[in-house]
């Protein structure tokens, strides 16, 4: 629809955070979430990410899911960077319980205590969880 | 917040994760097969039973009934709401987070 005056309408920015819970390879869930994040990113709105449970296996390094001729969707976290999402947090119980530590993931990212994890959700506009 | 929960607790740990960081006072809504969590007198009863002071919790009445269940067996605490009732949780807790 044409705006009356040809001026496009104001873009209106909301605070979205995409909740990663899933192991990468199993299910089809985390990159299905990673492809929400890059059209809300290209819609430039605010957009955080926050893997939390099993999720926190998405970003880990050295992923070789090729060798089952999978899709190395891994690499594309390290590129979230371009499309300037940047607010990309775990949550520290989770990780601790996995035996991993902020050295073992791929992309920089905020390690947040499970009561701040609950303070960002509650910050949100819109949280989507998969 | 409005917290949707659909699994059931005897088989995944989606009940568990959302208690787990939503904030009190917040509502939960057990839909589907999350709908066994609602009932007296099981094994995963404690889990809502513990946690009813803390958050407002609600049951889609469809989806017991659908399981040959209802409102009777459901433990003090939980409010049977119908498909109206979502939506209106919908709109009054404003943000909706799914614990797929």
């Amino acid at each position: 629809m044409t705006h009356p005056d040809d001026t496009p309408a104001e873009i209106v920015v909301k605070r979205f955070l995409y909740v990663n819970r899933k192991a990468p390879h199993g299910t089809i869930y985390a990159l299905e979430e990673l492809e929400m994040v890059l059209i809300a990113a290209m819609f430039e709105q605010d957009v955080h990410l926050a893997f939390l449970d099993d999720g926190v296996f998405q970003i880990k390094k050295n992923q070789k899911p090729a060798e089952l001729a999978l899709k190395d969707f891994s690499k594309t976290y390290g590129a979230l960077e371009d499309y300037g999402v940047e607010k990309i947090y775990v949550e520290k119980e989770s990780i601790e319980e996995r035996g991993l530590t902020p050295d073992d993931f791929i992309i920089p990212t905020t390690v947040l205590r499970r009561d701040d994890m609950s303070a960002l959700m509650e910050s949100m506009d819109v949280v989507l969880t998969a | 917040m409005l917290h949707l929960v659909n699994k059931s607790p005897f088989e995944r740990t989606n009940l568990q994760a959302c208690l787990n960081r939503a904030v009190p006072g917040s509502a939960i809504l057990l839909m589907e097969d999350a709908v066994y969590a609602s009932l007296r007198g099981t094994s995963q009863s404690d889990l809502v039973a513990g946690a009813v002071n803390a958050y407002d919790f609600f049951v889609l009445a469809p989806d017991l009934a659908i399981r040959g269940l209802d409102a009777s067996q459901v433990l003090q605490g939980v409010e049977p709401v119908d498909y109206g009732g979502f939506v209106d949780l919908t709109i009054d807790r404003q943000t909706v987070q799914s614990w797929l």
